[in-house]
This record gives C-alpha cells, structure tokens and sequence, in this order.
C-alpha cells in the first residue's frame, strides 16, 4: 500500500488534491483507493491534513497514516523537522517553498499557479508529486480533473498540473 | 453501471436517488449534512422526483415522514447524534405506527463534552425504539443497503422503519470508488411503494390510535414480530439483490477467517477492515484471529453469533460504545445470544473510538493479545480496565 500525506491551510485544496489523485489511482476496477481529510470543522487558513492511500487489493485500513510514502506541503510554514518521523523509509517529503529545505525536495509551485491564473497550488503540487513518483500516470491525473472538478476551471488546472510535473524531472 | 470516486455520504444519497423517495424531509447536521446536500441538488436538476421538505429541526423531520408514509408515499430522512436523540419520541411513532421509512444516520458521538465526531452512542442508545438498525462498513455498502433499505422495511411481513449506519467522518467523509447501479435494474429490483397502511378517502380507517391495556400489548407482540420477520426478508433481498446486480451480501453477520479461530473480535462498522488485516497479520505468526462484523443490530443475530463464537478461546467485542455504569451495548447483546445457546466461552469488551479518537493496527493487535491472556471485561482501549462483574 502507498500512502500520502498532504498538509495545507483551509482553501488551499489540499484535500481536493488528496481525492483526485485518488480517483485518478482507482480509474479501473484492479486498483483501490481512499481519500479523507483530517475530520472535523473546516476553517479558512487553519491546517488541514489529508490523505491518500492506495493498492491493488481493497484498501481496509480506513485509519489516519502513520508513515507515509510522501508528505505533501502546500505551504512552507506548515513544515517542520518532526514529519520525518512520520515518513518510511525512502520516503520524500515535497514542499512548496521558495527556499530549499534540508531533506525535502522544494519548488515554488506559487510561480507555476500564478502562470496560470490558480488561487491556490493544489493541482500544481499534485503534478510534482506525479512527476517524482509516478504513483499515477499523467493521463490517469489528467482524467481525474476532467471527473472531479468544475468544467469552467479544468483546462487551467490541467496545464499546470503537466508544466508542474515536467518541471519536477528537471 | 458507472463508477465513481464518491464519500460514503455521496454514495448513500445515489442509492437513495435509485430508490426513488418521493418525500425527503430533513435538517442538517455534521456529518450528515453532506448526504441532504446532494439529495437537494438531485430534486433541483430534476434527477429524482421528490418533494424536498426544509424544516426546522429532527423531531419535525421525522414527524414529517411518517405523515407521508402515512399518506402512501415512499419516504426519506437522515439525521445525527444530538439530532436522533432531538427525534426519538418520533422513532417509536414510526416503529408503532408501522411506517417504513427510511433514514440514514451518520454515527456521531453525543453531548457532552461537545464533539462532532464519530461513534456508535447515538444509534445504539435507540435499539429499543423498534426500528432495523444496519451498519455499513465502506461506501459501495452504504450505497447498495441504502438500495436495499426499502425493499427489507416496505416488505408486508416487516412493514418496520429502517435505520442505514454510517460511521461519521470515517466513512461518511472518506471517498472511494463505489460502483453506482443502472437505473433501470434499480427499478425492477425496488417496486414503487404500496400499501394499504395508508390515509384513503375512498376507504377512510384509523391510523396512529390509542390503544388500551387489553390489546396495547398485541401491537407490541406485532411490532415484534414484524422486526424478527426481517431476518428471512433481508436474506431474500441479498438474494435478489446479488442476482441482479453481482454483490453478495452475508445477512446480519459477516465471518472473516473464523472457520477455525481461537481468537475472535466482534465488532460493527468501518473499523472491521483494520481488524481483518490485524487478523491475517496475526494469522502469519500462527495466531489463530477471526472477525464477526455484526452488521445488523436490530434484528440481532442472536443464532449466527452463538455459532461462531461457540468454538473460539475467547472473544472480543470491540464496540464505539459505553452504556454507563454496566458496559458497551454490543457486548450486552453478544453475551445474551451466547447465553441462551449455552455457549460458555470467556468474553471481553472493548470500548474504543469514542468521540472519534483513532484505534490503530497495535490497538487492535492488542485486544487479540489480551483476550489470549485474559483481561478486565470492560476496558477502554489506552486507558485500562475496570472488572465488572
């Protein structure tokens, strides 16, 4: 089983891109997936976690990771040393930042969103992720944001979901 | 057939769409709320045909389904923790008075101390008020009980309101692929609903009456009786169900590995997964570990439990559920069905979960650990125990 950790702010869509990598994992019917947001009441800029798991059995565990293949951080401020412990081993944690961080892979997704009008750097952080690891393939990323999210906002999501994910092979 | 990446609330509310309600009434409340949602966006883009009725609290969500189902109309509701307790003098009217509604319930933790999260207190303090009590494990089974629901309570020997669980955030909140059934199978597999326990002005009849000491009693045998008749009804609609759909279902119970097991956790809802991996994990080192997920309380496996607990060294029932001063509810039950088989097998209760607090794979290991051992017999998981009886 992978397992993913995505850590935000209420608004960044942290779990949005937990659940589209998700859907974009378990696009036929030999592979599983869960997506669930760290429960509770939602508020604007408060930390958010999220998390992805997936395998090709149904995933029974439905408990919150406790090592995780990769941790996902939408902002740079959320980061500190301690989420090592909460990585296996081999594991990465990737953040967006404009600074590098000594044993995380850093990019400033905020460059890449702003390129394409975005908000917020969620399907920037989620090409990266794609890019680095190919836990999913980009046409099966690609598809979940056709399934998943609003039509009016796809084709700029989708362009900078690929730029993103080609930059991280750089 | 489609599938879909959907929450466990996202799932019921398309098993609810298939089944065609023609009246939903309901107030929000975490972590409900979701299902309710998309059930109004789905009478607004005209996807299902039903009168949505807004009102002001649980007790007139429920009052307001059972004067449709009282009026012969196929009814829906969904509710929450402080929201079923605000709707249980309703509950027993709908049980009494017949009506086969059906209503989801997210399970949430009661008041206080304050807490929106998940366990099993709500539903579990209602298993008297006469209603079928389900609980589902993952999305696809929220969805295909939500299916299923009906057929089960709208059954003429049942005719009994229906009650779908759902572990609040930890499966109402979780998305996963569900694969989401044709409409037309969904028609010829759920009837519209007729009745004759229904207001008619061609031929007017009392309904909801008083009824005295010399035959208040025998509505409550009927009652009853109504409840147990469930059993054969749920068994034939799985039937039927795997027959026109391909997914089978158990019954009241679902047995994992427990053919030759010494070990044994009984337990409900979403957290049977973990315990099923815990078991195989354990099974690896030569412990031999099974599961029982009760998936119906009401009517209680009372049979099926006692057979699969009668050869085991001990057992475990592991429960997101305390009833003060005695012990979990499950486990109450568990040791009644053994008891009256005469099965005499040492048993431990396990209260975890408890305003939504994680129970992990070592917690789970642990409970296999102690029951080999022996243990208090009600211990609340990373606290301890208390010997009680």
């Amino acid at each position: 089983m992978k397992e993913i950790i995505w850590l935000g702010r209420g608004g960044q869509g942290a779990f949005t891109a937990a659940k589209l990598l998700g859907a974009a994992y378990a696009s036929d019917s030999s592979r599983f997936a869960l997506a669930f947001p760290s429960f509770g009441p939602e508020r604007r800029g408060a930390p958010v976690r999220a998390f992805t798991k997936f395998d090709t059995k149904p995933v029974a565990d439905r408990s919150q990771t406790e090592k995780a293949d990769y941790i996902v951080i939408l902002d740079d401020t959320l980061y500190s040393p301690q989420l090592h412990e909460l990585l296996k081993s081999g594991g990465k944690i990737i953040i967006n930042s404009k600074n590098a961080i000594e044993g995380t892979v850093t990019f400033d997704a905020e460059k890449i969103s702003a390129e394409h009008r975005l908000p917020t750097v969620n399907t920037v952080m989620y090409g990266l992720l794609i890019g680095i690891s190919d836990v999913v393939t980009k046409e099966n990323a690609v598809d979940s944001i056709k399934g998943y999210m609003p039509a009016k906002i796809q084709e700029r999501n989708i362009s900078a979901l690929l730029k993103a994910s080609e930059e991280a092979l750089k | 057939m489609s599938r879909k990446f959907l929450s466990g609330n996202e799932a019921f509310a398309e098993g609810i769409r298939l089944a065609r309600p023609q009246v939903i009434s309901a107030y929000p409340i975490t972590p409900q709320t979701i299902v309710v949602e998309r059930l109004s966006e789905m009478v607004e883009d005209g996807s299902l045909n039903a009168e949505y009725v807004h009102v002001e609290s649980e007790h007139s969500a429920l009052s307001c389904a059972i004067g449709a189902s009282a009026a012969g109309a196929r009814a829906f509701t969904a509710t929450s923790s402080q929201g079923l307790l605000y709707m249980a003098e309703c509950l027993y009217y709908a049980a009494g008075g017949r009506f086969p509604i059906v209503m989801m319930n997210a399970d949430r933790s009661t008041a206080l101390p304050w807490n929106i999260y998940g366990d099993q207190r709500d539903s579990l303090s209602q298993l008297d008020s006469g209603w079928i009590q389900a609980y589902a494990e993952n999305a696809q089974e929220a969805l295909d009980l939500a299916l299923m629901s009906y057929r089960i309570a709208e059954d003429k020997r049942v005719s009994t309101p229906f009650m779908a669980n759902l572990d609040g955030f930890v499966l109402t909140h979780t998305y996963e692929t569900v694969e989401i059934p044709e409409r037309s199978k969904a028609d010829s597999f759920l009837p519209p609903y007729e009745t004759d326990n229904r207001i008619d002005f061609d031929n007017p009849k009392n309904m909801a009456f008083s009824a005295g000491p010399d035959t208040n009693y025998i509505f409550k045998y009927k009652e009853h009786e109504g409840i147990l008749a469930a059993r054969d009804v749920i068994t034939e609609t799985e039937k039927e169900f795997a027959n026109i759909f391909g997914r089978k279902y158990s019954g009241l119970i679902e047995k994992y590995r427990t053919e030759d097991a010494e070990y044994i956790i009984a337990t409900l809802g979403s957290i049977a997964g973990l315990c099923r991996e815990t078991a195989d994990k354990l099974r690896e080192n030569g412990i031999k570990a099974g599961v029982v997920r009760i998936r119906y309380m009401r009517p209680f496996p009372n049979t099926e439990i006692a057979e699969v607990l009668s050869n085991v060294k001990a057992y475990a029932v592991l429960e997101k559920d305390i009833s003060f001063g005695n012990e979990g509810t499950v486990f109450t039950n568990v040791n009644s069905a053994l008891k009256k088989a005469g099965v005499n097998v040492k048993g431990y209760n396990f209260i975890g979960g408890l305003g939504g607090r994680n129970i992990s794979a070592a917690d789970i290991e642990k409970i296999y650990s102690d029951i080999a051992v022996g243990t208090d017999s009600v211990n609340f998981i990373g606290i301890g125990g208390k010997e009680n009886g």
